[in-house]
């Protein structure tokens, strides 16, 4: 049996969340290569290479793929899936726009958001916000999954040393172009891999009151999030949501303040190892799934905390 | 130009959702179903882009058995010009709504077609881009912004950290995300007007797709559950456990 992790990456930097799916890959067993689709990614290649385990690192390295456009990714992944068994890609938003379309292509389901791997064709999957966990077993010769990070410690990054190939196949659809792109320039980490999250709900009251979190994710090095409710609200971006419809995290530390815990949100940041609610609401439902809830009014308690840290 | 958006009836998103004692399936005896919320966004965005002269014609589509036209009626009220209803039974995975939606697209040869980036039942994110690659067309997932600019479109995505612009030739698919735009309520007066607009039906039969299934569900059961913590007096008392008890931090 053969595995292919599509790598997570920025064309400089390898995503952590390779590694997470590396050790899905590992968990299904077999041989485990590695394709990295880009433009001037050869540092990814190399830093692939590096990690324990692996057989090859195929590169297609294309100004098709510098933006990993889902159109031309999509034909060359189901190109390269001829020699696999399994295709496994992080269910990270740049992945979970491309990996269907693979699916399709292949005459296959998509198996979305694996949480563990029961056997070659057996999956746990999360459905309804999580509410329930369903397992599936797939009929189809090949499997197309996306694999739920927060499910799979990482892989180790170094200590390999697999053989790097070239692919030299292009495809360009024809069908998309790229634009532009807007992305935050943060001193902070990432928030699907920040060890520590602090995230705010609709108690914030407004955008301007997020900076009450600055102090506290400073001198935590923690990563900020919100609420859907937030999000909503127009306080924050649309990247900084956790929850079902966006991101999963499942950090050491994890602090929701003024988060009523819809279960929409909580779909996003129960599998944190500790929880820590402040809401001013004794029966917010953030509570039931709090390792150490905090009664009080944030405004107080932010800045008290702030200094206490 | 003729837009078809497509909708799913789904569990309504404040239910939660129980499996079901024997683990068989879940439970969704009597709970209210509502149109899923990114397909409201969706109509939203249709209609709106014929408000705006850009779309002519605005076609609703669902995948399922008869109850679904409910929501394709709720399409209808917010906006939408007509209804098909693809009428299948049980649960549909998501590559067999592609197939069923390709053939729609065939037959009624949109310019754009909108879905809703999820549907919060299944949770797969998957149908809008497995149409994309069946209708060889360009996609714009997770969009919070679409300009139509002659025979192409500009869709602004959603990605980590920030915002990105593709530009897809027409025809296109786009799927939405919940900043895209905020759906409107639908006005009593088109409620009434919409159980007379035009709902065709379909089997699969006729667009000559064949229901398959790839995935078997084994089982259903809840998720781990989180033992009860505690509650603190103050803010002192939480840096102590946090240092001392949970150690997370230093």
């Amino acid at each position: 049996m053969s595995t292919l992790v599509i790598a997570e990456h920025d064309n400089n930097n390898l995503k952590v969340s390779t590694l997470n799916t590396v050790a899905a890959a590992q968990a299904i067993g077999g041989a485990i290569d590695i394709l990295v689709a880009g433009g001037n990614c050869g540092a990814v290649a190399t830093a692939a290479a590096a990690v324990p385990g692996i057989g090859k690192v195929l590169v297609a390295d294309n100004a098709a793929y510098a933006h990993q456009l889902a159109g031309n990714v999509s034909l060359l992944i189901a190109e390269v899936a001829a020699n696999y068994d399994n295709i496994l890609a992080p269910a990270t938003p740049n992945c979970k726009n491309f990996l269907p379309r693979v699916a399709a292509l292949l005459d296959v389901a998509q198996i979305s958001d694996v949480t563990a791997v029961e056997s070659a064709d057996t999956f746990q999957r999360p459905i309804y916000a999580g509410n329930v966990i369903a397992t599936v077993k797939s009929t189809d010769a090949k499997k197309v999954i996306t694999v739920r990070t927060t499910a799979y410690d990482a892989a180790p990054a170094t200590g390999g040393s697999a053989s790097i190939e070239a692919i030299g196949a292009v495809h360009d659809a024809g069908i998309s172009s790229f634009v532009s792109e807007e992305v935050a320039v943060s001193e902070r980490p990432e928030l699907t891999s920040a060890s520590v999250v602090i995230s705010g709900g609709r108690g914030m009251q407004n955008g301007e009151n997020f900076k009450l979190l600055d102090g506290i994710a400073d001198k935590l090095g923690a990563a900020i999030g919100a609420s859907r409710a937030a999000v909503d609200a127009g306080f924050v971006p649309n990247d900084m949501q956790v929850g079902q419809t966006g991101k999963i995290v499942a950090p050491d530390l994890y602090i929701a303040v003024g988060i009523s815990g819809a279960i929409q949100h909580l779909a996003g940041m129960k599998d944190s190892k500790v929880i820590v609610a402040i809401n001013k609401d004794e029966d917010a439902p953030i509570f039931q799934v709090a390792d150490y809830g905090l009664v009080a009014d944030l405004f107080a308690a932010l800045p008290e905390l702030e200094a206490k840290l | 130009m003729k837009v078809l958006v497509a909708v799913k009836r789904v569990v309504d998103y404040n239910v939660k959702v129980r499996a079901k004692a024997d683990g068989s399936d879940v439970d969704l005896n009597n709970v209210k179903m509502s149109i899923n919320p990114f397909c409201e966004i969706a109509v939203e965005e249709a209609v709106r882009l014929k408000e705006a002269g850009i779309a002519t014609e605005v076609i609703a589509v669902s995948v399922g058995d008869k109850s679904c036209q409910e929501q394709i009626r709720t399409a209808l009220a917010l906006g939408a010009d007509r209804g098909i209803q693809v009428d299948v039974q049980g649960k549909v995975e998501p590559l067999v709504i592609a197939k069923l939606l390709k053939a729609v697209v065939d037959k009624e040869q949109p310019q754009l077609v909108i879905l809703g980036k999820q549907s919060i039942d299944g949770d797969n994110n998957q149908t809008g881009q497995m149409l994309g690659a069946l209708a060889k067309m360009g996609q714009g997932t997770f969009a919070s912004k679409v300009v139509v600019e002659g025979d192409k479109v500009n869709v602004t995505r959603e990605i980590d950290g920030g915002l990105q612009t593709v530009s897809l030739k027409l025809p296109a698919i786009i799927t939405t995300d919940l900043r895209l735009n905020e759906p409107r309520y639908a006005s009593l007066p088109n409620i009434m007007k919409a159980k007379k607009k035009q709902l065709d039906v379909y089997t699969p039969e006729e667009l000559g797709v064949a229901v398959t299934s790839h995935l078997t569900q084994v089982k259903v059961q809840p998720p781990a559950a989180r033992k009860a913590g505690i509650k603190v007096k103050d803010v002192q008392e939480l840096v102590d456990k946090l240092k001392n008890e949970a150690k997370v931090i230093s």
